[in-house]
């Protein structure tokens, strides 16, 4: 076979990409995100609509949809590109809107600037994205196409260039992808960290042709969305970054291993796996070459250790997912028990990027041990709430106050808690604390899957630690004594104090059995699950002192320890809204017209308090719950 | 969970069925379990006692199997099913108070499914919409910022239809197309 011949096929199949977008920017293109949280905030209805509209209006225009682009806190969003006009992505659509922006601007020639978030390219009337404050700190390697290609298209994604690191790398010898993976200093996004030139050389220097290739896409931690949205939103860049891989080691079979509540994820790259073969990227004798490597989706039943490694590839094999004590490692010993390399979605993002711009541009970004680029979600307490990429060593604080543009009016900042149910709670002394993985665990916390969750003073330290802890609790496998019984006998303490009993003793029987857990754990569930209760305990240990001391939750949170009650000098006669409110008729009408609650009945739901109109704001949460004397209780 | 009329058979029957085309060997397990949760929308005791007799293998080694993972689930979906996030985001929002609204509305605890089948409720972890907390599914479409005042109207218009169950079983909630859950 002719060294030159992958390009060529290459080349031809680039050039009909190339046609076949080319035919399609004739006419303006109507791209509304339709990932998972766009879908929840009416996504399909605003599709619906923009179809609607240009048919009454009998345009020429297409609707097509697209990924996420990060900016969640605007969804459902829209991207309108037409030829002759910057691409302008509009947010919050309604249908009013979508009626407008099709009467003015498909129909006529007037973006409606005054609707726009951003234009998408660099023009003289309507800023980009670069120029939101996110946008200074803000670099996207592999979020950059994700909710601004066409997802369902190859051709999309060959186009701009996709799959060109494949042919590039096929005309040459495998080496020289692991060599480029090692220069650029990798290292896998899943969490710890671990290079993943090394990882991919132990696999490659084992012998056998039987090896394989695994993407981690179970992405089990509450409040981390990434790895859904860059495989549901661009999933031939993860794809492609799984051949290059399984070319440099030698491998000839893949698996994604997706997690079941992501059906749409797994829908797109069954769809991108299916065009990839079809356009012979994938599969055998790949571009006319004699490397053969089939790529299959693996639909996860539902556990959250089953991201760890070990446990991830015995629920493969049909067992339960439980971890093992590495060595062996995978790259020894792995699916089936043959030499395989697991990575997450992000790591193998990266990849063709890498080889595409070579290992000293990635260097640039980021710092020079840890180069690239981190991925978070923000949410929270948080005004930007969406999916981020940072450069690494960016620090929490321009995360938080630049990228994510700060808390929301009235929200003072209390403490951020990265790395869902394995990270920690930092407080306001360690926001300059740069993001890489080494920084934060000196803090106690763990960059784990880049959640990044935002709160204030009114989020309970106990109840949230409490929270994390009865997650990792319920998913731990039962193998390791620690984990199963130190996890559950920690959960009970916490749980008393959250109800305002126990002693300043048991926050050191606390602190003890956290350690031990970490100590005596096999795997990283255990290991890392009581960082939320060690980094709390650090860093507002008065949070919990108040709590067991005074019974009273600072932040209003716990329920055994607040009351619901009506203010008679703030309540009206006039308005009666909390009366109806009310789940359990609680509420009453006093003899002199004002409301009370009746606590034998409340439980404690809040309904009230959002319900009772601004203006009066009537209703309070007092703690300790004890109600005030009587003879305020009779005021008017 | 009181088994209805004739459901007894057709779980006996589902089971021979998966069972026959399967090869009855312990790496099966999971393929099997998930085809049977797969046509009878859950996991019957029996369904579970039958599979063990079948294989030839401790009854606990599939319940073991079933409980483990999440997907597995032992009580039969209500005909409307109620998912209520419990992630990061949600719990931070209230999600608790989101799911103890549903229950007492529904008179039923998370986990179980009304003696009547109208409703079934769940926890779920994190579906990945952590912007509009507190989220909850119902019927796989993902509803954004559900608080205990929008339960109340969700449940309006779930308890449309309950009096004439099996006289109309069209499904009220909207079809998504691809399953968004």
């Amino acid at each position: 076979m002719g060294k030159n011949d992958p390009q060529k096929i290459y080349e031809n199949i680039r050039e009909e990409a190339r046609q076949q977008d080319q035919s399609r920017q004739d006419k303006p293109l109507v791209m509304v995100g339709t990932a998972t949280c766009g879908l929840a905030a009416g996504a399909m209805q605003v599709k619906e609509d923009f179809i609607r509209e240009i048919k009454n209006k009998d345009l020429n225009a297409e609707v097509i949809e697209v990924g996420c682009i990060g900016h969640c806190y605007a969804e459902p969003l829209a991207i309108i590109a037409k030829p002759g006009f910057p691409p302008v992505c509009y947010g919050n659509l309604d249908d009013g809107l979508v009626h407008r922006l099709v009467e003015d601007f498909l129909a006529g020639d007037d973006p409606s600037y005054e609707y726009a978030m951003a234009a998408l390219e660099r023009n003289d009337e309507f800023p980009t994205f670069e120029d939101f404050p996110r946008g200074v700190y803000e670099e996207k390697l592999i979020l950059e196409h994700c909710g601004f290609t066409d997802f369902s298209r190859i051709d999309s994604y060959i186009a701009r260039g996709g799959y060109s690191a494949l042919a590039k790398s096929l005309s040459g010898e495998p080496d020289h992808v692991l060599a480029m993976i090692k220069e650029a200093n990798l290292r896998g996004r899943g969490g710890a960290g671990f290079p993943a030139g090394t990882k991919w050389e132990a696999c490659l220097n084992k012998s056998g042709d039987e090896k394989y290739v695994i993407c981690n896409g179970d992405e089990g931690d509450p409040g981390a969305f990434m790895d859904r949205s860059v495989l549901e939103s661009d999933p031939h860049l993860v794809i492609e970054g799984m051949i290059l891989c399984a070319y440099a080691v030698g491998a000839s079979q893949g698996y994604l291993y997706i997690r079941a509540e992501y059906p749409r994820a797994v829908e797109h790259v069954r769809h991108a796996i299916k065009q990839a073969g079809e356009k012979g990227l994938l599969g055998s004798s790949i571009l006319g070459t004699g490397f053969s490597f089939d790529l299959e989706v693996f639909q996860g039943s539902g556990a959250f250790i089953c991201g760890e490694a070990t446990a991830l590839v015995n629920s493969m094999e049909g067992k339960m997912g439980m971890p093992e004590s590495r060595p062996p490692r995978l790259t020894d010993q792995g699916y089936r028990g043959k030499p395989t390399v697991l990575n997450n979605v992000k790591t193998f993002a990266y990849v063709p990027l890498i080889i595409e711009r070579g290992p000293d541009w990635f260097k640039s970004i980021g710092t020079p041990e840890r180069p690239g680029t981190a991925v978070f979600s923000l949410v929270g307490k948080i005004n930007s709430t969406g999916l981020v990429e940072v450069p690494m060593g960016t620090t929490l604080r321009q995360l938080i106050e630049e990228v994510g543009d700060g808390l929301p009016e009235g929200c003072e900042f209390k403490a951020v808690q990265i790395g869902g149910p394995s990270g920690g709670c930092l407080p306001e002394s360690s926001l300059d604390v740069p993001i890489d993985f080494d920084s934060l665990h000196e803090a106690g916390a763990i960059m784990g899957s880049g959640g990044l969750v935002v709160m204030d003073q009114e989020d309970c330290m106990v109840s949230v630690a409490r929270y994390f802890l009865e997650f990792t609790q319920h998913e731990s496998c039962g193998k390791c004594t620690f984990c199963r019984l130190g996890t559950k006998h920690m959960l009970d303490i916490l749980t008393d104090i959250t109800r305002g009993e126990g002693d300043l003793e048991t926050l050191e029987l606390l602190k003890e059995l956290g350690e031990d857990v970490r100590d005596g754990s096999l795997c990283n569930l255990g290991r890392t699950a009581p960082n939320p209760v060690l980094t709390t305990l650090r860093y507002f240990y008065d949070e919990y002192k108040a709590h067991i001391e005074e019974g009273r939750c600072p932040a209003l949170v716990c329920r055994d320890l607040i009351l619901y009650y009506i203010k008679p000098s703030k309540c009206s006669k006039l308005c009666n809204v909390c009366v109806g409110s009310c789940p359990t008729e609680a509420i009453y009408t006093r003899d002199d017209g004002l409301k009370a609650i009746d606590q034998e009945k409340c439980v404690k739901c809040d309904n009230c308090r959002k319900a009772c109109p601004t203006e009066y704001d009537a209703v309070l949460r007092l703690s300790p719950p004890v109600l005030p004397d009587e003879k305020e209780r009779k005021a008017k | 969970m009181q088994l209805m009329e004739g459901e007894k058979e057709e779980i006996l029957t589902c089971v021979k069925e998966v069972l026959g085309e399967n090869s009855k060997t312990h790496e099966n397990l999971v393929p099997i379990l998930q085809q049977v949760q797969k046509r009878l929308g859950y996991l019957p005791a029996l369904a579970m006692d039958e599979i063990a007799a079948g294989l030839k293998v401790p009854a606990v080694d599939i319940y073991g199997l079933a409980t483990f993972y999440n997907q597995f689930r032992l009580n039969p979906p209500g005909k409307h099913e109620v998912k209520v996030c419990m992630g990061t985001a949600c719990y931070m929002t209230g999600g608790d108070i989101t799911m103890e609204s549903f229950e007492r509305r529904m008179d039923i605890n998370e986990g179980e499914t009304s003696p009547d089948r109208h409703y079934s409720l769940e926890r779920v972890a994190c579906v990945g919409c952590c912007t509009l907390a507190p989220v909850a599914v119902i019927d796989d479409k993902v509803e954004g910022k559900v608080t205990p005042t929008r339960v109340d109207g969700i449940m309006l218009t779930l308890e449309e239809g309950r009096e004439e169950t099996g006289i109309n079983e069209e499904e009220s909630g909207p079809e998504e197309g691809d399953g968004n859950g």
